[in-house]
């Protein structure tokens, strides 16, 4: 899976894309927490419309950007998510949790 | 072959992660002389990659060890899975079962169970402490008109 970056006036935007399971998770985990390091974003936006499969190694990659963002008292937005992702998301339980649109 | 299979193949391969891609896609190309839908094809995915890995995190947390992936067509349309490792075992099932239960750290959420729980029809969980663990899930897939 990949992770693009863009950010402007403190909210930045990350297009994941390909697929999210274990064995790309821990990479991706990394790349998220440097961009947000980087940023030190206000709004920080996850865009899955590119994700091809995700398991819940995505379960913890999108708690973790929770946690982060919790840190920074900043928000976050997990938005585009396509229709095998949103089941996974939707069978954890995790829209009580985190923002999805 | 078992007794009431249709169908079956077994695969082996290393705990290694670069195999999770792999048997996913296995399962899907396995499950499609089942003539299923996409989302079926999605659902059986999701459930042979929470099982494999963790085979492959929670089996054989500090080795390499070996997988094996069962899949079987049985009657009724129904699609068996099977996913094997002779590694470290769980010692409450039933707790592990438990949404959130994780031995995992922060890189895992606990929540793999409750997903094949939700994505299949049925799931069994086999272990011994030491010896390792065997998940059996079965999924019915939906009757098609044949059009051919
Ligand atoms: N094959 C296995 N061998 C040994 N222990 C296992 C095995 N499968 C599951 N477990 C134990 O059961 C727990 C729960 O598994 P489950 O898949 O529900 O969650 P997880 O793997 O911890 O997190 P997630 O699947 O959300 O990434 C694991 O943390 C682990 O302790
Ligand atoms: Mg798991």
């Amino acid at each position: 899976m990949e992770i693009h970056a863009k950010s402007a006036d403190r909210n930045l935007l990350l297009e994941l894309s390909g697929e999210i399971d274990h064995h790309s998770a821990r990479n991706a985990m990394r790349e998220l927490e440097m961009a947000v390091d980087a940023a030190l974003p206000k709004n920080l936006v996850l865009d899955m419309s590119r994700v091809t499969f995700m398991d819940s190694s995505g379960i913890a990659l999108i708690l973790k950007a929770q946690q982060r963002m919790q840190l920074l008292d900043g928000s976050l937005l997990v938005c585009h998510v396509p229709e095998q992702a949103k089941r996974v998301l939707d069978a954890a339980g995790i829209g009580r949790l985190v923002t999805i649109r | 072959m078992k007794k009431n299979a249709l169908n079956e193949v077994t695969l082996t391969f290393p705990s290694r992660s670069s195999n999770e891609g792999f048997a996913r896609s296995a399962a899907a190309c396995f499950a499609a002389q089942m003539d299923p839908t996409l989302n079926e094809l999605e659902d059986i995915k999701t459930a042979v990659s929470e099982a494999v890995t963790n085979a492959i995190v929670h089996g054989y947390p500090d080795a390499i060890g070996t997988v094996t992936l069962k899949l079987r067509v049985c009657p009724g349309n129904i699609l068996e899975l099977t996913v094997k490792d002779k590694g470290r075992g769980i010692p409450d099932v039933e707790k592990a079962r438990q949404p959130m239960f994780t031995t995992g750290g922060e890189e895992r959420s606990g929540m793999g169970f409750t997903i094949m729980e939700s994505f299949m029809d049925q799931l069994l969980v086999r272990s011994v402490p030491g010896r390792g663990t065997t998940v059996t899930m079965k999924k019915k897939l939906a009757p098609r008109l044949k059009t051919k």
